[in-house]
């Protein structure tokens, strides 16, 4: 997507620059032959473009592999952008390096899916949640203390006391989570990354989870990238949503717009194929799009989709790249099927 | 910490690590008593001070023990010493500057053996004229034997079994022709043959001091062909000294060894892994061509045209395995570890280098090194002990594989001196064993899916 933003940034831009600009980015990884022979490159990110304001929440959709992880890697400042730059909080990534770069990813908290791995297992909870202070130089005893305090109150994780000298292990996946959200919040950072913070835990606290990100998002004034390939859980938390496939982003829109009235075809077919509670889906057959996500390395031309498309026009769609189209006020498609004249004339 | 303390008690449960550990436990308990009671300065006078620190040890002699196994009793070292004050010699003045003092030493032989030698040692003092002794051998049954006399300097040593015109004398009461004299003077003439007489014996010695100031004293050694816990060397050196000050050698090479290696492969491995690119490739690289480079000729190298020292060669041992294969262990582990969701946290809230690998990646293995640290630890007190079996060992410091290695050259096992190879083979055996048991046990309570095998 090339041009998609000039819109979303107009009426976000009220008070200066957005939080999280995100222009043009590629990641790509090279292959090599032989361990150095050059073999090619994986476009995991190929040409994203959005913004992100504070306190604003958005929520990135996508099956395994299109690229989301790396996305949300390169935000982190784990990852190199290849082109294209992520400017976090008037800090540049691209020209950012060694303590920089380190500062700039303290800026950032980071929500992992599995809450097990995300916290080491040879360390109590008071020390998992002390080394982000130490690191970033909080050097006085007491105010560590005093912060690991606040957090794991706000996190809901009392009494604190107890919680302290616990390892990982001895806690259940909810509170596991809970740790995790707290070691990524204990910084104070302006943006919290979530990689499906709520995946692999049991539905019972699932709910409970999200309260507790949206709580802190709306009293820390958090701006929050919710990534996750689960659209039942979405609609709890963000305003805006986008769609990525194959390393770009297809569809841009409000949350219930897009999830109401889902333009792109793979949007469509991501929506079907989403679970609904509804004891009269039991016996409709939906329509899943087929086939597999495709080569990252050699992608398809023109649109990616157009192989797995329902819709698919023979001479546009899979010869031309399809440009963003404004189908609604802030509701982006990247799709030959809202151009109005079906990708012809152009 | 408390996970691996809580590891150490399970040991508990396997009677091998239990009895391994009870073996270790001693082993480092004479490794700690050993230099304080018997200083390393002490220790290198004794091994090495020559037949003047070990004159009352007889030569290669057997255990003292071992008579417990045998239906012959070898015969055990009498010392008798007049100046520790073992017998009070009395003096009676008979003239104006002479003195006559009567030495009698008396000593029980319930042994089936004769002794190997029988020496008197004097030592006098005076101005110009020498103390004068006369020697008689009391035997059990009363027989009294003219011994002969000397005359005393400052150190005479009387070796009877030198002494021709004994021999002469005894062949003619005893009526056998070349019996020696200390065949003779302990032979039961009521027995067919040459028999030991068991019984008290006494020796009488007269000595008369023709000035006023000297003294005289002297020694009665009837050296034994048992002596002590663990018998006596060629040099008559006791081997118990090489024993004791053997252990803390052997644990200090093969504890320090184990350890530096350890810590060495393992840090080099976690830092390669980190860094990545062509530092992990260029360390891999030189663990394999270390790898193909053999330590014991390069060892051996060394020891022949450089030094000897054990702690050069400890410090080459270390060096050598700086780049040892045990990388190739810790780097899978560590692949594997620098994939956890915590070390890409860590990197998200900022975490170094240096803190990634010090304090997210090495205390993941922690678990894994104990048991290989400890399984590595008769390794090097083999190759220790080989050294110095190959002649390379430390040329001052008594060592197991030194004892060996004397053995070795002095044909102890063609002489039958088993006791000699034996033991310092027996220490370095358990204590291996020792070793292996614990880490295989600890290996099973780190690793448990080694439980099952």
């Amino acid at each position: 997507m090339s041009n998609n933003n000039g819109e979303i940034n107009e009426t976000s831009q009220v008070n200066g620059r957005p939080l999280l600009e995100i222009k043009d980015l590629h990641v790509w990884y090279e292959l090599k032959r032989f361990g150095f022979g050059h073999a090619g490159y994986v476009r995991a990110v190929d040409g994203v473009n959005f913004s992100l304001e504070h306190g604003e929440a958005i929520a990135c959709v996508g099956e395994s592999g299109c690229g989301k992880s790396s996305l949300m890697k390169t935000i982190l400042g784990l990852n190199v952008p290849t082109k294209g730059d992520v400017i976090f909080d008037d800090t540049s990534l691209s020209t950012t390096k060694g303590n920089e770069l380190r500062q700039y990813r303290s800026k950032i908290g980071y929500v992992q899916q599995d809450p097990f791995g995300a916290l080491p297992p040879f360390m109590n909870i008071e020390t998992i949640l002390e080394e982000p202070l130490k690191i970033n130089g909080v050097s006085d005893k007491a105010e560590r203390a005093s912060r690991i305090r606040k957090i794991l109150e706000e996190v809901k994780l009392t009494p604190v006391e107890e919680v302290l000298p616990k390892y990982p292990h001895m806690l259940s996946g909810g509170q596991q989570q809970r740790v995790v959200i707290a070691r990524a919040m204990i910084m104070e950072p302006k943006l919290l990354v979530a990689d499906e913070p709520v995946s692999m835990l049991d539905a019972s606290v699932r709910v409970e989870i999200l309260r507790i990100l949206r709580k802190l998002q709306e009293s820390h004034n958090l701006a929050v990238l919710y990534i996750t390939h689960d659209l039942s859980t979405v609609r709890y938390f963000s305003e805006f949503i986008f769609v990525m496939y194959a390393g770009e982003i297809v569809e841009f829109a409000r949350m219930e717009d897009l999830l109401d009235d889902p333009k792109h075809p793979y949007t469509n077919a991501l929506l079907e194929a989403s679970s609904d509670p509804n004891a009269d889906n039991a016996l409709v057959q939906r329509e899943i799009p087929k086939g597999e996500p495709p080569s990252l390395v050699k992608p398809p031309t023109g649109c990616r989709f157009h192989p797995r498309c329902p819709a698919f026009m023979e001479g546009i769609c899979d010869v031309k790249e399809p440009p963003n189209f404004e189908v609604s006020p802030r509701h982006l498609v990247a799709c030959w099927l809202y151009d109005e004249n079906k990708g012809h004339a152009v | 910490m408390k996970g691996i303390l809580s590891s150490l008690r399970q040991l508990r449960q396997y009677p091998t690590a239990v009895i391994g550990m009870i073996i270790i436990g001693l082993l480092l308990v004479v490794s700690i008593i050993t230099p304080i009671i018997m200083p390393y300065s002490e220790a290198i006078r004794l091994w090495r001070g020559g037949e003047l620190v070990w004159r009352y040890y007889p030569r290669n002699a057997a255990p003292a023990w071992q008579n417990w196994f045998t239906s012959t009793d070898l015969a055990a070292s009498v010392i008798i010493d007049s100046s520790k004050g073992d017998i009070e010699p009395t003096f009676e003045q008979i003239s104006a500057d002479t003195r006559e003092g009567f030495y009698s030493y008396e000593f029980d032989f319930p042994y089936d053996t004769f002794p190997p030698e029988v020496i008197l040692f004097a030592a006098a003092k005076y101005a110009s004229k020498q103390p004068f002794v006369e020697l008689t051998w009391i035997t059990p049954d009363g027989r009294e034997i003219r011994a002969g006399e000397f005359s005393a300097t400052a150190n005479t040593s009387v070796r009877f079994d030198q002494d021709t015109r004994l021999q002469r004398r005894l062949e003619r009461e005893t009526g056998i022709k070349g019996i020696t004299v200390i065949e003779g003077l302990f032979d039961d003439p009521s027995k067919e043959g040459i028999q030991v007489l068991q019984g008290t014996y006494r020796l009488d010695a007269t000595a008369l001091l023709f000035e006023p100031e000297s003294t005289l004293d002297m020694t009665f050694v009837s050296y034994g062909k048992v002596h002590g816990l663990a018998g006596t060397d060629h040099q008559r050196r006791d081997l118990t000294v090489a024993l004791l000050w053997g252990t803390p050698i052997a644990m200090a090479f093969g504890l320090l060894a184990a350890v530096f290696t350890t810590v060495t492969t393992m840090s080099i491995a976690a830092f390669g892994v980190w860094t990545g690119g062509w530092v992990d490739g260029t360390i891999q690289r030189i663990t394999e061509v270390n790898a193909i480079i053999p330590l014991l000729p390069i060892l051996i190298m060394v020891g022949t045209l450089y030094s000897r020292s054990i702690w050069l060669m400890l410090g080459l041992v270390i060096v050598l395995s700086i780049f040892g294969l045990q990388i190739k262990n810790y780097r899978a582990i560590f692949l594997q570890v620098k994939e956890s969701p915590y070390i890409d946290a860590a990197r998200a809230y900022g975490a170094g280098s240096n803190r990634i690998i010090f304090r997210y990646l090495i205390p993941r293995v922690l678990p894994l090194i104990i048991p290989a640290i400890v399984i590595l630890v008769p390794g090097f007190v083999f190759l220790e002990a080989s050294l110095a079996v190959l002649g390379l060992g430390d040329p001052v410091l008594p060592t197991w594989g030194k004892l060996i290695n004397d053995a070795n050259t002095q044909g102890a096992l063609f002489n039958g001196y088993y006791y000699w190879i034996l033991l310092p083979s027996a220490l370095l055996m358990i204590a291996g064993l020792a070793f292996a048991m614990v880490g295989f046990a600890l290996d099973r309570i780190f690793n448990p899916r080694l439980r099952e095998v």
